[in-house]
């Protein structure tokens, strides 16, 4: 019998981990096809920062060599992006005009970064920072001594202001709201966070507006919303991502932030998957590494034929991985009436602790400066367990509460 | 730099009666390390955890070195001048009756003689008393009356060969810990029985073979009717009592009144009618007996009558003076004996000498005094008591601290404010005496700058040797008396140049008409020259000169120091309460030692290992009575009596008698908030001895709460707390320490006024929990750190203290210092042994991983090797982990 036909649209982090569990899970059950927009195959993209940084290199932050995909019976095919879907016919059609027939497909586009809608925005020193070759673009352009604006105070933006200022750069970070991370950090975690950044040469510019990119011919500066120019030789866009779901709206797929997605990780057309950035689950578009690759364990369970697996949504966590300025936070950020905190924080060692517990369970938790236990932290938000006598050693971390 | 001198000093240590010979090498920067004499024949090498200590208590931090007048510095000679014109001119208008002197078991017997010498010959003045007035001069008494003499007839080797210990209100494991350890190595090898007799469960009862938890006070009944029990069982040496004593008759008969069956025994006592018989079964039985007394002898208001019933059994038994039998008493200081021996008690007058008129005629004519006292002066408590009335004028205080050991020392404090002229002669700048007024204030040589000899409880006299410079202008006290004697016009009389000088003259004194009339008799020691008297080996009196000392016990065969050279036995009281029942005061205050720390705590204070044991000031009580009382285990009580109160730790224990308080004695104003014990302690006195009695006075307690709890502690200085506050000082290794109560987060800038704004600060708050924790840096080094919360924090306050000035190992965490703990999750627990500095946690450690015995835990720890006064709190932790292994 002639194996039924996978295709997988998008070689990123979440494409790549599906095809590891299907090889794990059912080895040679379909014939796949991976179809990657970027020259290269999957790489691991939470390390552009440290790329950029020039803390790791292409070898680092690779995956699986070519060589893997071709031993596993995947067809790998890159630097090519798909163009359509045509669901009648069940096919995918590239860029280059070739077609990818399937029996399932599998959506994982991830997203793309948003590009403000400035003056100047389209001058050749205006970049984002989302794939390896924005990674390239931005390290040329960064010599000692350039001058960098950062548009964006939350992971990606901070990750690019580091690798930028590592590489000589004067880079300052341009952010509309008053506090870092907004949406993961407190004002204290964020003030923490600051400072830590800026005794490694970042400087801040916080709540504060763009209003549009100076010069004619090249970037020569980022005008604020009250006139004032911030001179620059480069800018980079880090203002967030959004879901990259064009090919599926365009298929007619229910589509809102994201493809929506059902706990099997289905669109809405039964043998349509999606997972990863570019999918829907529940209300929630995910932006991280975990809940893609648990999604992808689901789905291959799935696609091997185990119709119960379900993906159940993952708790939202972040982790920002500077080196030396650990950032975590997961759960509840500030809070509410009847919440109790605990606080641990040593402002000379750029570490800050907060954790939040809610009728003796822990409902939030952020780390700054140091995060080793950030899993640990994650876990027991998950579980909401009583904390009983775990409390007193809970800001101390793992290892204290073992020992308990 | 030179390399350090590889010859140590050897001198004595400066605590207990047992008097250990220590090793101590200067290192030429202000310390010395510190080892055990293998030679000395008290400790043969052994310290305890004091003694090992001591090398940690010899910084000048805190020590005063100049004179002072009225708080400002002085010169010797201002300061001397001004000490002779007072004492002239309170004696040109007063009277001899209105100058006084109190002494200190502290000092050498140079100093303890000098003084004496001053005051009863040349000032006309018996106002010459000693803290060893609270310590055993019950045992003084109690020895004169039977003995004719203040003789203790037996040697240490006589623990060592006896069958049997009764050790009688005494904790010896903690208050005299190498003996006690020399009593448990013999009773190892020969099995000797050990009976303790003490009202509380205290370490050395858990070693017994059998504890009678006597109630307080009844110890002359005990002992009465043991003396009944010995008659009716035939138990008597009928020949010795025949041949050298009187007035056996008379006080069996007494004894029977008092004791009439073993039912009222038991009932007197408290004690179980078995308990009682098995107690007389052995000692009846057993021939080479000794029986050990201290404390809870001596501090009763019939101190002199316990002495006298313990004698008793033992002159009935003839069981004095021979190998491995006789009465022992245990003397708390460590020159009480010296003290004894010059005379620096107010009933005696010098060298074992009184007031009669051939003593005071003889005394004269070897001093060539121009001014003889002629009859005992005032005792310590009538003492500060007329100096509260204004008759006592002019006061000079050497060597201790009255206005908190006193009983009443609130009353004794306010009544040192009242004298036209107040000495004192100390090594430190500030304590409850200094602060009550003292005019003139005298540096004294501390130990390891003095240069004399002390007398330890087995009549052995070992040199203090000087191995450190006398630091500012710090001098001997025998010299600074002498220097006020020659301004007096006695130049003659007090020119000695060296201590040696003065030794010889108080040896020569002991000698002077002796014949054999006095026990005290170290004429041979009278000619020693300056090199002998430095070189001077422990030596054991008598040393009548020219004669052989082929035996240094006393009284095997009579010859008694009394007119009839016969043994006297003593006719007890019938018991008598020292202070009447009292409604508002239902229950008994009991005072005494912990094991690490001594007296006031000027010099063990300063020790971190010592002040890791037991750092916080304390009450002990019976569950039954907590309960009824409203306190619970490790929260704090308001003990008060009617004169005074004081704010303590509690601890509920089954080891404390139903009725019973007890709390230590070594906390003042300048360690804690509200610890003055002796100002809870009635002015009862013996009536022979004028021996206070600080074992029974009438007290009540209630609960204490605080919201909050922790401790501060810093490399600097630590600022002051709100007055409502309870707190003790407790040293840390590198720095200070305060463990507090009090009711509202103290202010942290106050706290740490040498907090510096570049100072790095890490903080942990749990408010939900009341808690907050601050750690500062400076350097890299942890400066300081405050602990507060709802929970006493013990852990955490053993954990840091070692912590404070450590640098932080590379790739430490430093916040993590706040969790009060290692991660490796050994919750370190307050310090059991203080010698290894090894604290509970490591021990239960050590235990639950398959320690089964002490020695299985002091191979694995090393808890519990040197001094040994923890091993039976190790042997309780092993019983406690036993009990759930096999529930």
């Amino acid at each position: 019998m002639e194996r039924e036909r996978l295709v997988v649209v998008g070689n990123g982090m979440a494409g790549l981990k599906l095809l590891e569990e299907l090889q794990a899970a059912c080895p040679g059950r379909y014939a796949v096809t991976v179809i990657g927009a970027e020259p290269e195959p999957a790489y691991n993209r939470v390390l552009l920062s440290s790329l950029l940084a020039g803390e790791a290199s292409d070898e680092d932050i690779r995956f699986r060599d070519r060589a893997w995909y071709a031993a596993n019976g995947f067809r790998l095919l890159t630097g090519v992006a798909a163009r359509a879907i045509d669901h009648d016919r069940r096919r995918v059609e590239l860029r280059d005009g070739r077609v990818a027939p399937y029996d399932r497909l599998v959506l994982a586009t991830g997203s793309e970064a948003i590009r403000l809608p400035l003056p100047g925005a389209d001058l050749p020193q205006a970049l984002v920072f989302r794939d390896h070759a924005d990674a390239m673009r931005l390290k040329t352009l960064a010599r000692p001594g350039a001058r960098a604006v950062v548009i964006g105070g939350g992971l990606l933006g901070l990750e690019a202001a580091y690798g930028l200022a590592l590489l000589g750069c004067e880079t300052t970070v341009v952010h509309l709201m008053d506090r870092l991370m907004e949406r993961q950090l407190d004002a204290q975690g964020a003030a923490t966070l600051r400072r830590a950044l800026e005794a490694k040469g970042v400087r801040f510019r916080l709540g504060v507006q763009s209003a549009g990119v100076a010069g004619e011919t090249r970037v020569e500066g980022l005008t604020l919303a009250d006139g004032e120019v911030i001179p620059c030789d480069m800018l980079v866009m880090a203002c967030g991502v959004r879901p990259n779901a064009a090919l599926g709206r365009a298929a007619g797929l229910t589509i809102q932030r994201g493809l929506v997605v059902d706990d099997g990780l289905a669109t809405s057309a039964p043998d349509i998957h999606a997972l990863g950035e570019c999918a829907e689950h529940r209300g929630v578009v995910y932006g991280l590494v975990a809940p893609a690759y648990a999604q992808a364990r689901v789905l291959a369970a799935r696609l091997a034929g185990d119709a119960t697996a379900a993906y159940a949504g993952s708790l939202l966590s972040t982790n920002l991985k500077v080196s030396g300025v650990s950032v975590f936070s997961a759960g509840a950020i500030d809070p509410e009436d009847g919440d109790q905190t605990v606080l641990l924080s040593d402002p000379g060692h750029g570490a800050y602790r907060k954790l939040i517990v809610r009728d003796d369970r822990l409902t939030g938790a952020i780390l700054v400066g140091e995060a080793s236990d950030a899993l640990w932290y994650l876990d027991l938000i998950a579980r909401a367990e009583p904390l009983g006598a775990l409390r007193d050693d809970l800001a101390f971390g793992r290892s204290f509460a073992a020992a308990a | 730099m030179r390399a350090a001198d590889p010859n140590p000093v050897r001198t004595t240590c400066p605590y207990c009666g047992v008097g250990c010979g220590v090793l101590a090498t200067p290192d030429r920067a202000g310390g010395a390390a510190i080892a055990g004499d293998p030679e000395h024949p008290s400790n043969f090498g052994r310290l305890c955890s004091k003694g090992s200590a001591l090398g940690e208590t010899l910084s000048l931090e805190g020590r005063l070195l100049h004179p002072e007048i009225d708080g400002r510095r002085a010169s010797w000679d201002d300061a001397l001048d001004e000490v002779a014109d007072g004492f002239r001119r309170t004696l040109e208008a007063h009277g001899p009756g209105a100058v006084a002197i109190y002494l200190s078991g502290q000092l050498l017997t140079e100093d303890y003689y000098a003084a004496n010498k001053l005051f009863k010959g040349f000032l006309g003045s018996a106002n010459v008393d000693t803290n060893s007035r609270l310590c055993m001069s019950s045992s003084v008494a109690g020895h004169k009356r039977a003995f004719g003499s203040d003789t203790v007839p037996g040697t240490y080797r006589d623990l060592e060969t006896a069958d049997l210990l009764v050790l009688v209100g005494s904790n010896a494991a903690w208050c005299h810990p190498v003996l006690y350890q020399r009593m448990l190595a013999a009773r190892a090898a020969r099995g000797t029985k050990l009976v303790v007799i003490d009202p509380r469960a205290t370490a050395t009862s858990e070693e017994a073979d059998l504890h009678l938890p006597i109630a307080a006070g009844a110890d002359t009944v005990l002992f009465s009717g043991l003396l009944v029990a010995l008659a009716e069982r035939g138990a008597l040496d009928r020949a010795y009592v025949a041949d050298h004593t009187d007035g056996f008759e008379a006080a069996l008969a007494r004894a029977y009144e008092l004791a009439p069956s073993l039912d009222a025994v038991a009932a007197a006592c408290g004690l179980e009618a078995a308990a009682v018989t098995a107690f007389y079964d052995l000692f009846a039985a057993t021939r080479r007996t000794v029986t050990l007394y201290s404390q809870g002898v001596n501090q009763s208001a019939q101190g002199t009558d316990k002495v006298g019933a313990i004698l008793n059994v033992h002159l009935a038994t003839g069981r004095i003076g021979r190998e491995g039998m006789g009465p022992f008493s245990l003397t708390g200081q460590p020159n009480a004996m010296g003290g004894r021996e010059v005379g620096g008690l107010a009933n005696t007058l010098a060298a074992h000498m009184d007031f009669d008129a051939a003593s005071i005629d003889r005394v004269q004519r070897f001093w060539g005094a121009p001014r003889m006292a002629r009859a005992p002066g005032l005792k310590a408590v009538q003492m500060f008591e007329a100096i509260g009335r204004g008759e006592i004028k002019a006061l000079w205080v050497m060597g201790t601290n009255p206005a908190a050991s006193l009983p009443r020392a609130d009353a004794v404090r306010d009544a040192l404010g009242r004298l036209d002229l107040f000495v004192v002669s100390e090594n430190i700048a500030s304590n409850d005496t200094v602060n009550a007024g003292a005019r003139i204030r005298l540096p004294a040589a501390a130990w390891g700058e003095k240069d004399g000899v002390v007398t330890n409880s087995e009549r052995r006299i070992s040199r203090q040797r000087a191995f450190l410079a006398l630091p500012g202008q710090a001098r001997p006290d025998w010299w600074a008396v002498a220097q006020v004697a020659k301004r007096l016009g006695f130049e003659d009389a007090f020119g000695w140049r060296t201590p040696g000088e003065v030794f010889r003259e108080h040896a020569a004194l002991s000698a002077f008409e002796n014949d054999g009339a006095r026990d005290f008799d170290i004429g041979a020691l009278s000619d020693l020259d300056t090199r002998d008297y430095d070189q001077l080996r422990p030596t054991q009196w008598p040393a009548r000169p020219g004669a052989a000392r082929s035996d240094t016990r006393f009284f095997a065969d009579g010859g008694y120091f009394t007119p009839t050279r016969r043994g006297r036995f003593v006719e007890v009281a019938p018991i008598a309460s020292g202070s009447a029942h009292d409604d508002a005061h239902p229950l008994r205050l009991n005072t005494g030692r912990i094991r690490d720390q001594w007296h006031t705590m000027t010099r063990t204070g300063k020790s971190p290992r010592l002040a890791s044991h037991l750092p916080e000031p304390f009450v002990e009580i019976h569950p039954a009575d907590a309960r009824a009382a409203g306190v619970v285990d490790g929260g704090f009580a308001r003990v008060t009596s009617p004169h005074g109160a004081a704010t303590l730790r509690v601890r509920v224990t089954d080891g404390a008698r139903t009725g019973a308080l007890f709390a230590p004695i070594h906390w003042t104003d300048e360690t804690a908030s509200h610890a003055r014990v002796g100002a809870l302690v009635h002015a009862v006195t013996d009536p022979f001895s004028g021996q206070p009695d600080a074992k029974a006075t009438p007290a009540a307690i209630a609960p204490v709460s605080f919201a909050l709890q922790g401790f501060a502690m810093a490399r600097g200085d630590l600022g002051a707390l709100d007055p409502a506050a309870w707190w003790a000082k407790a040293t840390a290794p590198m720095g200070h320490g305060l463990l507090f109560a009090l009711q509202a987060e103290p202010e942290v800038a106050a706290l740490f006024p040498d907090m510096e704004p570049t100072d790095e600060i890490v903080e942990y708050v749990d408010a939900g929990r009341g808690v907050r924790r601050i750690a500062m840096f400076r350097d890299g080094e942890l400066d300081a750190c405050l602990f507060v919360g709802p929970m006493r924090q013990d852990g955490a306050w053993t954990y840091l203290r070692d912590k404070l000035g450590a640098r932080l190992s590379e790739g430490q965490v430093r916040s993590l210092l706040l969790a009060g703990r290692a991660s490796d999750g050994v919750a370190a627990g307050p310090m059991v042994c203080a010698c290894h500095g090894v604290a509970k946690g490591v021990i239960d450690r050590a235990i639950a991983g398959g320690c089964h015995d002490t020695a299985a835990v002091g191979a694995a720890t090393k808890a519990g090797t040197n001094c040994g006064s923890c091993l039976p709190e190790i042997r309780r932790m092993l019983a406690a982990q036993r009990i759930p292994a096999t529930a």
